[in-house]
């Protein structure tokens, strides 16, 4: 299972690979939840690694996702490295008091004595006809708690070395992977990440806007900037990556030279970690702006199951260009009120 | 150990739990610095013999009444009342206070402010040391408010299914904060509980210290060779559930009968009743004890309040970014150096 540098990998089998290196690397890690061992996790993410590291490494647990979160806090406060996977986001609700109000605030309560070296990987995200208890975007619950670490890689080559680099770290990291993107494929470098933990990444330059972005969305932002292209509108696009830590230096002086940006997000709208980066750009640009920094993001709805419901809930390539060309060549799209 | 040594130990212990609850509310009165939250462990000292048991490198989970536990495991009387009062020098740096005091090198793994909340990092540190074939249990102490908790159920179910080295212990002072336990459950055998899941269930009377420390002894020798329990400790919480509580659910009557059920008062009586110790005897250790806790309580109101910069650090690992402070982040929108 293997695969060499170069090759042309999926994002599931990039992930498959970089808990397979890590665990290799270190015999601390172990990797705990539901059907991660024999099923070989829900989207196959972890198939193959019972066989490679046995049952001491793999656990499959029963469905009990607070006692799976709770039991890898115990454990990383004791000397393992655990990946605890919660198979979708959407199960956060069970898991928040051992996420936001323990491995959160272990380290701070007592006062730096331990910290809670844990990952959770989790995935999320519309497109599948998941429905509405199996298809969100969360990570502003997770954004908003002090001492998690929020990461949302959205290529493969991200998928593969910022989970390596999340098992490096001291603190819990929260990582959120889109199911949407398993399949798509990518370049693997294995020796050589995307950028710096913590920094966006440009995914493409353009001067007349920024669009910035993360997980499944950026493709669907890179999607709508070729659009724009022809019509004359070059974008900026960023990936975000890391949601906490993040740096928006870079993000920010790219504001400032085209005037006008756009937040693209799949979760929805109101309250979301969307409107946290329209505000710290806003708040660093604000003189250089043209316009009001928008965001477009998901309905203010759940997620509805029927194809055609959930395409129209969350923002699509003609959304965003029709949003951006009016906001940057004010031409009005034939929705405008 | 011969059981006279050992029962003046265990006496000492408990003596020493209740003085430091006794004085610990002196703390709000002398200097309004302690933090609101404030659960005595008064009537629960039977944990001293479920303490004595357990193994120099075992560790322990605990709850919000928990003081009484981390000083049967060695805790030092200076620096919890220096956490509880706010000061740089507590175990925490004022940062926990009295619901999180901890000592890691004291195999505390915390205590926790969310009932049941720390239930399951016992599990995970046993599934640490049989990864690790380290020998060590872990010890998870609540009350019986967490015995409704659904991930005490998931814990209880997961050690027995894994064979984790962990002992469940419930100090059932049948009250989780006004509500009495057969107001909470219809099955108030905790003990049947545990033995539905797969673990061994016991229950021992907490006034008598002695039956705590054997019993607990057993259960603890059986985690250590994978077989997992709940061990349920009787005793009746003497005062409110916290400091402003004057226990309007519950009546006089039934509190002066359940404070006739003193752990303290009963391994007395047993010292002197045998001949292990006088009353003489007695009486000058409970004023050595006085005289320490109040040395340690003068210490900790004498040390120097947290210092407010310190809210920034132990947030993340050392080195990691760490928060914005909200001034610094004004100074970069509005400052010289804004956009």
């Amino acid at each position: 299972m293997t695969v060499r540098d170069g090759d042309q990998v999926t994002y599931s089998e990039a992930l498959r690979q970089a808990l397979a290196d890590e665990m290799s690397e270190n015999e601390d890690i172990i990797v705990i939840g539901e059907d991660v061992g024999l099923y070989g996790g829900a989207y196959g993410v972890t198939k193959g690694l019972l066989d490679r590291f046995g049952p001491q490494r793999v656990l499959d647990t029963p469905i009990s996702e607070p006692c799976i979160v709770g039991t890898a806090v115990g454990a990383a406060m004791t000397g393992l490295r655990p990946v605890a996977e919660i198979m979708y986001v959407d199960f956060a609700g069970l898991v928040m008091d051992q996420l936001a109000n323990q491995a959160a605030k272990i380290r701070y309560m007592f006062g730096g004595q331990i910290g809670v070296p844990l990952v959770l990987r989790t995935q999320g995200g519309a497109g599948r006809s998941a429905a509405a208890q199996h298809s969100q975007s969360l990570e502003s619950w997770f954004a908003h708690v002090p001492g998690l670490r929020v990461v949302m890689p959205a290529t493969v080559n991200d998928a593969y070395h910022l989970l390596r680099q999340s098992l490096t770290k001291p603190d819990p990291v929260v990582f959120v992977e889109h199911k949407g993107l398993y399949r798509t494929k990518g370049t693997l470098d294995r020796q050589q990440p995307d950028g710096v933990w913590g920094r966006p990444v440009r995914r493409r330059h353009g001067d007349d806007v920024v669009l910035v972005s993360y997980s499944g969305m950026l493709f669907t932002a890179l999607e709508a900037a070729e659009a724009l292209s022809g019509r004359g509108i070059e974008a900026t696009v960023w990936d975000l990556r890391c949601l906490n830590p993040m740096d928006l230096g870079e993000v920010i002086e790219s504001v400032c030279r085209s005037g006008r940006a756009a937040v693209i997000s799949e979760s929805c709208t109101t309250g979301g970690f969307s409107a946290e980066l329209a505000s710290q750009i806003t708040e660093r640009s604000f003189d250089h702006l043209e316009e009001p920094v928008i965001r477009i993001g998901g309905e203010d709805v759940p997620i509805p199951a029927a194809p055609a419901l959930e395409t129209a809930a969350i923002p699509s390539a003609g959304l965003i260009v029709d949003s951006i060309a009016w906001l940057v060549a004010r031409e009005k799209p034939e929705w405008a009120a | 150990m011969n059981s006279a040594s050992r029962l003046i130990d265990l006496y000492r212990t408990m003596r020493r739990i209740r003085t430091f609850e006794e004085r610990v509310g002196e703390m709000f009165v002398r200097q309004g610095t302690a933090g609101s939250m404030l659960h005595l462990s008064i009537g629960e000292e039977g944990v001293a013999g479920i303490c004595a048991e357990m193994g120099e490198d075992d560790s322990f989970t605990a709850h919000h009444r928990g003081h009484g536990i981390f000083l049967a495991r060695g805790g030092r009387p200076d620096r919890m009342f220096a956490e509880i009062g706010g000061r740089e020098a507590g175990y925490c740096a004022g940062k926990g206070g009295s619901m999180h005091i901890a000592d890691v090198a004291l195999g505390h793994l915390g205590a926790n402010a969310i009932v049941g909340g720390g239930i399951p990092h016992s599990v995970g540190a046993a599934l640490t040391y049989r990864t690790k074939g380290l020998g060590r249990v872990s010890v998870a102490f609540f009350g019986d408010g967490a015995m409704q908790q659904g991930v005490l159920h998931e814990s209880m179910n997961l050690a027995a299914l894994w064979s984790l080295p962990v002992l469940f212990v419930c100090i059932n002072n049948h009250y989780g904060m006004g509500t009495r336990t057969d107001r909470a459950s219809a099955n108030t055998d905790f003990a049947a509980r545990a033995r539905a899941a797969g673990l061994a269930g016991r229950e021992v009377d907490g006034t008598d210290v002695e039956a705590v420390a054997a019993c607990a002894g057993d259960m603890l020798e059986d985690a250590r060779s994978g077989k997992p329990g709940l061990l349920t400790m009787n005793c009746y919480r003497f005062f409110g559930h916290a400091r402003m509580d004057k226990s309007p659910y519950r009546n006089e009557k039934e509190e002066l009968e359940g404070r006739q059920r003193d752990p303290v008062a009963s391994a007395r009586m047993l010292l002197a009743e045998r001949g292990l110790a006088t009353g003489d005897e007695l009486d000058l250790l409970d004023n050595e004890i006085a005289e320490e806790i109040d040395g340690a309580l003068d210490w900790a109101m004498d040390r120097p309040q947290a210092a407010p910069a310190a809210i920034f650090t132990d947030v993340y690992g050392e080195g990691e970014p760490a928060p914005v402070p909200v001034r610094r982040r004004l100074s970069e929108i509005l400052g010289e150096a804004g956009p």
